[in-house]
């Protein structure tokens, strides 16, 4: 293994401008000439806007324009769109209400978008906001996701009766219901998975740049995928064809699912620079105006039950889950609860029969959408939730009753689309056991208890799916788009490389480990390969960053794109070298004759193919440029282990998490060092969730979690350092054998806290967050004991 | 409006401000040091973090007008003739960074750290003194670590 | 933020002065609430007068006696050698004030002027008997926290100094917000001997209050056992979502016999 290549603990190529404050995010970028856009927001949840009057505020020094939902009905810009269909069991299509770029006649969420004002200073804008009026006839707020389809309820959209967007089934209900009558223990938890705040730590921006003598527009945008923000903005918010609009997404800071979504300030600034007579138009949001808009995750309430038979063994899996799609459906909303969520009901476990229910509702909140995991959380919760509750119900140890009920042969078919194609659970939870050293936790748990504490150890045991695909596959499940990724390999004449790539990083390092794949393969170093990304007028198109897909996918595309150079490079050595192609071998950055000493290293290849002195042009074009799309063949399948153990303090219900071992299947790795900062961040975003983190309404519609005040981050005293283990069965659908490893963290921790939790407490269930609030409303149970 | 003058990572710099412009846009946009990072609006995140007369203040909670006069000293002027600072090379040694946009608040914590409590430190102590500065990416275990590397070699 | 006039006066006297001619005037010192406030557009004072320039700032502690200047920072305050020595207690609380930063630049004075009901320093001036030394007149404390964000200073009265005399022992124990790290619940306990024990609440109620059934307890017995049995009423205790009234009024027992069991 070469320093820079596969394997390789390279340090980061993009380290060097960040830590020197070079790095260059949306804010940091100028345009001259430029204006700021402020957003007018509605402070109520649920009203009918019955007049807008911006007479003042156009009037208002330094304004340039005031633009309400009626200027964007005028200019026949449309509304923002879900990307993806979902049809209800009785095969109707899902019900999407109107999402106007400003809100059209009714406001229905508490930040909701009424009017932008674009002056020269924020100063000046915000004055002019003020002097906006808005007369709204206040409407009674639906906010409960349970109570949204109750009789009565305020109805968010015309469209959705009883504000349900969908109801969904998946599974075999008759053979469910049947291995639920047979059953010999069933198992029943009432969950509730917490509504989160993606906080990304770079708040949204866009700058909108109209060039009226092109007649062409750009967007500065932090996007996880600028590709798909073009298409979106091109095909059906109407401004622009592609070909005029370019979108760039430079660094960008954190995204965690919310900067996949096209949002509608990213169309109100480029619409408004058109109306401002080509003046670029820039908005940042600020945290509280993030807390308000960004599309949160998770949401959803859900009974789950498991039938065992008497020896453990799980014969059924049902759910029925609540989805709170918010007040609008977001770019990618309605795949969450379904599809990225319900087919992965069987977790890591061999279970015969799952039947899944999801109703989604509208409430007067703003909307949810795909956080980190996306579904594969709330999927980890149920099943690892239930397994542990059963094992103890059933007085099994929960290692044992995980045990019996793994998946041991593959390929797997679940009951759930799923087909698991490689995994080794076992080994990951062997691992993880020894690690933590489970034998001791015992002593450890009486030790504890001498101090006034109560310890306790859990589980979590999942699987996610990554790298969603193939296209077909997920256009079959309701899809708008493909789920490939594409790849340009250029070799300069020099033989240094530029990869263009449709993945685009927002913190996971792809110019350093995309780098090692190009630095393996064609044995240059990694400093002499650029990567190019995030702009949609250099890299042709691509699909972006999320759902860990970036590696299995991205980088399998640039794979197949080195193939072709390779297999050209070859063709060129062969003239060049005057030997036949089938005896010309590459290795190690040089390509040699078999049985010769003739040797060519890779950038004299490269020079020669674009000097074309030496082979026929007629039969081999000269360059050395290859491009690829790659559509996998099958999901991916991270699994592992994680193992928390945590200690309560029994006066005050502070939770400290006292040990953490993390075991991981995620294929071949292709940097360790990245690869464990991204477990490392998706813990403490699942400790986050388990322990400090929820998105609280009030029964108005108020937001009450509108601030780092009120909405707890996890800070660094929050979290132990973590201990890591990987384990390797090679993902057989993609040649580099690798699984993806971003969303891990925030899968697996939720369930492995909330199983320590309630271990510690001797409980059925602890509500997410555990806060010290909520742990010691747990232990009523205690303190009546002791009384 | 009032004109003030500050030496800014080693360099006198002037500008005319208003008396509500805070000193962290004073510093990303009259000065066009972009390092410096805003990422709340409630002075938790710490993403703002710069010395002020030698102490780490959040500077989106700090008056330009009120720095007249002070010495600033921000992520740009760290590095001294292309060397970086120790806390910059243990940051990239460690992996204590990821999207990079809490990075220049979290050096300037860790140098103050190191500062107030010595060369030695402690996890326990690091993770306690980051407590205002806010990471999403890292889970802040690497941070700490760094921190600690970066510390020792200052 | 609206637009102000910023005013940096260099003696006390032409503070005075100056707050007493402006319309709507806003006093600074240090900034860490007034600033946030006023990016929200939640405050619009026409003048900032900042008291950053007055250079009143310092610790003094004599065999009796500890004087703080207005102008000392929490950071001063925390790191101060000689009040480490005599109230150990109090050094610890300025340290627990915020983060690194905001202790960096906020002061006993804003602090203690702003009278945020999670603020630490009133539990700390309640229980140690402190006195509020204004331009104009000395207020004590138990008269100086009157409400929510209110106390006894008149409009354009400014603070100079705190005092109070060494207790015996004390110490302060805080359970934070988990989210805005202010204090959930903090009591300090300050046993004065023979001058008997008193015990100062913030983040409880509206206002930080003097818990006197304890001090009773503890005057008599200066234990953690003597408070066991003092119940505390959850009646006008605070209630978000961080934590209920019960619940409060239970964190006010545990944190009083921490302090206890802590005090030196």
């Amino acid at each position: 293994m070469s320093d820079t290549g596969i394997g390789a603990r390279m340090l980061r190529k993009e380290d060097h401008r960040f830590i020197t404050g070079k790095g260059r995010y949306t804010d940091d970028i100028n345009l001259p000439g430029q204006a700021v856009g402020y957003f007018l927001r509605s402070p109520h949840a649920h009203a009918e806007i019955k007049k807008i009057d911006i007479k003042k505020a156009e009037k208002a020094p330094g304004v340039l324009c005031v633009l309400t939902g009626e200027d964007a009905a005028a200019d026949n810009i449309g509304g923002v769109i879900c990307g993806w269909m979902i049809h209800s069991k009785d095969g109707s299509p899902m019900k999407a209400g109107p999402h106007p770029v400003l809100a059209q006649g009714k406001v229905r969420h508490v930040g909701d978008q009424v009017a932008v004002v674009v002056a020269h200073t924020m100063a000046q804008a915000k004055a002019a906001a003020e002097m906006i009026n808005v007369t709204y006839k206040v409407l009674d707020a639906n906010v409960d996701p349970v109570a949204s389809q109750k009789r009565g309820a305020p109805q968010v959209h015309d469209v959705a009766s009883k504000n349900t967007v969908f109801e969904w089934e998946i599974g075999d209900k008759g053979a469910t219901e049947a291995a639920f009558s047979n059953a010999a223990h069933i198992t029943t938890l009432d969950l509730t998975n917490n509504r989160l705040a993606p906080n990304a730590m770079e708040p949204r921006a866009a700058i909108g740049s109209y060039d009226a003598g092109e007649d062409h527009y750009t967007l500065y945008t932090t996007s996880q995928n600028p590709h798909v923000a073009r298409l979106v903005i091109s095909a059906f918010v109407g401004l622009a064809p592609e070909h005029k609009l370019r979108v760039i997404a430079p660094d960008v800071g954190g995204g965690f699912g919310s900067k996949i979504f096209i949002y509608a300030e990213e169309v109100v600034c480029l619409w408004a620079s058109k109306r401002a007579g080509g003046v670029p138009v820039k908005w940042v949001a600020d945290r509280s105006e993030a807390f308000l808009t960004d599309a949160n995750g998770r949401d959803h309430v859900t009974r789950a039950e498991l039938a065992t038979d008497k020896d453990g063994k799980i014969t059924g899996l049902r759910a029925k889950t609540i989805a709170n799609m918010g007040a609008y459906l977001s770019t990618f909303a309605s795949s969450v609860p379904t599809y990225l969520y319900a087919t992965l009901l069987s977790g890591q476990y061999n279970i015969p029969n799952i039947y899944a229910e999801v109703d989604a509702v509208y409430t007067n909140t703003s909307p949810v959408d795909a956080y980190r995991g996306a579904g594969r959380p709330e999927a980890a919760y149920v099943v690892e939730r239930l397994v542990e509750t059963a094992a103890r119900e059933l007085n099994i140890d929960p290692a044992e009753m995980r045990r019996r009920n793994f998946v041991q042969s593959f390929p797997h078919q679940t009951p759930v689309i799923m087909c698991y194609d490689a995994g080794d659970f076992d080994a990951s939870l062997n691992k993880a056991m020894e690690m933590i050293d489970y034998a001791g936790f015992e002593k450890r748990k009486a030790a504890a208890a001498r101090k006034g504490k109560l310890r306790g150890i859990g589980f979590s045991n999942y699987i996610e799916a990554c790298g969603i695909a193939p296209s077909a596959a997920v256009g079959s499940l309701g899809a708008g788009v493909g789920l490939w990724e594409s790849a340009e390999v250029r070799v300069n004449p020099v033989g240094t490389v530029e990869i263009l790539t449709g993945s685009h990083s927002h913190g996971q390092g792809h110019e350093t480990t995309f780098a090692q794949l190009v630095s393996d393969r064609l044995g240059i170093p990694a400093d002499q390969v650029a990567i190019v990304h995030g702009d949609t007028d250099k890299v042709q198109f691509g699909m972006g960053t999320y759902g860990s897909r970036s590696g299995a996918v991205g980088m399998t595309a640039i794979s197949k794109a080195l193939d072709k150079i390779e297999a050209k490079a070859k063709k060129v050595a062969a003239h060049v070298m005057e030997a036949s192609e089938s005896d010309v071998e590459f290795k190690d950055g040089s390509f040699s004759v078999k049985g010769t000493d003739k040797k060519m290293a890779f950038g004299e290849v490269a020079l020669s193919a674009y000097v074309a002195h030496k082979f026929p042009t007629s039969e081999i074009e000269p360059g050395l440029k290859e491009g690829a799309f790659h559509d996998p063949t099958n999901f991916t399948f991270p699994a592992g282990c994680h193992i928390c153990e945590l200690e309560v303090d029994a006066d005050t219900g502070v939770t400290e998490i006292v040990d953490w071992v993390a075991v991981d299947d995620f294929g071949n790795v292709i940097n360790p060092m990245i690869v464990e900062g991204q477990v490392h961040g998706g813990i403490a975003q699942g400790i986050g969730q388990a322990l400090t983190e929820a998105v609280v309404y009030d029964e108005g519609g108020q937001l009450l979690t509108g601030s780092y005040m009120d909405y707890c981050m996890p800070r660094a005293d929050n979290l132990p350092s973590f201990k890591l283990g990987f384990t390797n069965t090679e993902c057989p659908s993609n040649p580099l054998g690798i699984k993806g490893c971003g969303e891990a963290g925030a899968i697996a921790a939720p369930a492995a806290v909330m199983n320590a939790m309630t271990s510690a407490l001797g409980v059925k269930d602890v509500p997410m967050p555990a806060t010290p609030q909520n742990v010691w409303n747990a232990m009523a149970h205690l303190r009546e004991a002791a009384e | 409006m009032p004109a003030i003058s500050m030496t800014v990572n080693g360099e006198k710099v002037c500008g005319d401000v208003e008396g509500r412009t805070l000193l962290v846009d004073f510093i990303r946009g009259n000065l066009g040091k972009t390092g410096t990072h805003v990422g709340c609006d409630t002075s938790q995140c710490g993403a703002c973090v710069v010395h002020v007369d030698g102490k780490a203040i959040k500077s989106c909670t700090a008056l330009a007008v009120a720095c007249d006069g002070a010495k600033v000293n921000t992520v740009e002027g760290l590095a001294t003739n292309g060397k970086l600072h120790p806390m910059q090379e243990a940051f990239r040694e460690h992996h204590g960074l990821q999207c990079g946009f809490c990075t220049p608040g979290m050096i300037m914590a860790g140098i103050d750290i190191v500062k107030r409590k010595g060369k030695k430190l402690k996890e326990e102590t690091i993770r306690e003194e980051l407590e205002g500065n806010i990471c999403r990416c890292t889970g802040y275990h690497n941070i700490v670590k760094a921190i600690q590397a970066g510390a020792a070699k200052m | 933020m609206y637009e102000f006039e910023y005013h940096r006066p260099k003696k006390l006297a032409d503070a005075v002065k100056l707050i007493k001619s402006k319309k709507e005037g806003k006093l600074m010192s240090g900034g860490m609430t007034l600033i946030p406030t006023m990016k929200q557009r939640l405050a619009s004072p026409t003048d900032v007068i900042d008291l950053s320039g007055l250079g009143n700032s310092g610790v003094s502690v004599t065999k009796t006696k500890v004087t703080i200047k207005a102008g000392t920072t929490h950071a001063e305050v925390a790191s101060s050698s000689d009040l480490k020595k005599a109230v150990p207690a109090l050094a610890a609380l300025a340290g627990m004030i915020g983060d690194p930063h905001v202790r960096h630049k906020g002061t006993i004075g804003g602090s203690v002027a702003n009278a945020d009901p999670a603020a630490d320093y009133p539990a700390a001036l309640l229980a140690l008997n402190a006195k509020v030394v204004t331009d104009s007149r000395t207020i004590e404390a138990d008269k100086f926290f009157k409400s929510l964000f209110e106390t006894a200073l008149r409009t354009n009265e400014i603070i100079k100094q705190i005092e109070f005399e060494i207790p015996a022992r004390s110490a302060y124990s805080k359970f934070p917000n988990p989210a805005s790290r202010y204090a959930m619940v903090g009591v300090f306990v300050a046993d004065f001997g023979k001058k008997g024990v008193r015990v100062g609440v913030t983040g409880a109620k509206g206002s930080a209050y003097r818990e006197k059934a304890m001090e009773k307890a503890l005057t008599a017995d200066f234990s953690a056992d003597a408070i066991a049995k003092v119940k505390i009423k959850a009646d006008d205790m605070n209630e978000d979502i961080h934590a209920s009234a019960e619940y409060r009024a239970h964190l006010v027992g545990v944190m009083a016999k921490r302090a206890v069991a802590a005090a030196k």
